[in-house]
């Protein structure tokens, strides 16, 4: 399951689709924080992406997890649009026979989505102002 | 020619729309685009050095040649998760 979606991501039933008949699934879930990087108050994530190329980037990174973590079953979902504080942004699931292989390609995974995958998002402050921020910016 | 440009995030506001038409001379290049854009939104001239460029959903360089229809998004730095 690769996809760019609107609505709120359901874990749970990622994990049913990814792990049925694994010996089990390491589940990433990012969620928005109440303060920025830099400390500042923040009342939510506006996110964006270009659909198409985000899809692709979540595909050939799970394809390059097969190959350094071998037989690894992976789902990235990341949501775009309004979140708000406490909401889940991306779920990156990894399913695997045995545990070291689904947790080495679950982190490879949300590392490599958040330099490579054509997603952007922009903080919200509380005071009204708002900033795009990037994997340089941070 | 016409092509269709796409501009995501801070690119999409400095443009003020995330998709606009443009008309090109035959034998621009991806680079000529983003001059064209230029010239409507001088703000942009600062964002050149981090901007990639994507023709028809691959990522290519700015010397690269353009045809009639095609897309081309243009790219700021990335940062989801």
């Amino acid at each position: 399951v690769f996809a760019i979606v609107r609505d709120p991501i359901d874990p749970q039933k990622l994990e049913r689709v990814v792990g049925s008949g694994s010996g089990g699934v390491v589940t990433f879930l990012g969620i928005v924080r109440q303060t920025a990087g830099d400390g500042r108050p923040v009342t939510g994530l506006f996110y964006e992406a270009f659909d198409a190329m985000a899809i692709r980037e979540f595909e050939r990174i799970a394809g390059e997890a097969r190959d350094r973590f071998g037989d690894v079953t992976l789902a990235i979902v990341h949501r775009v649009g309004e979140l708000r504080v406490g909401e889940i942004s991306v779920a990156v699931l990894a399913a695997a026979a045995h545990r070291a292989a689904a947790f080495d390609a679950c982190r490879y995974a949300i590392d490599e989505l958040k330099s490579r995958a054509a997603i952007w998002k922009q903080e919200r402050y509380a005071d009204g102002d708002a900033a795009w921020i990037s994997v340089q910016t941070r | 020619m016409t092509i269709r440009v796409l501009a995501f995030a801070r690119l999409r506001e400095i443009l003020g729309t995330p998709e606009a038409p443009l008309e090109l001379p035959a034998g621009a290049s991806v680079g000529d685009a983003w001059d064209a854009l230029t010239r409507r939104r001088r703000d942009l001239e600062a964002e050149r050095s981090s901007t990639r460029a994507a023709r028809n959903g691959a990522i290519v360089a700015f010397d690269a040649p353009l045809s009639d229809g095609d897309e081309v998004a243009f790219l700021p730095p990335v940062g989801g998760g």
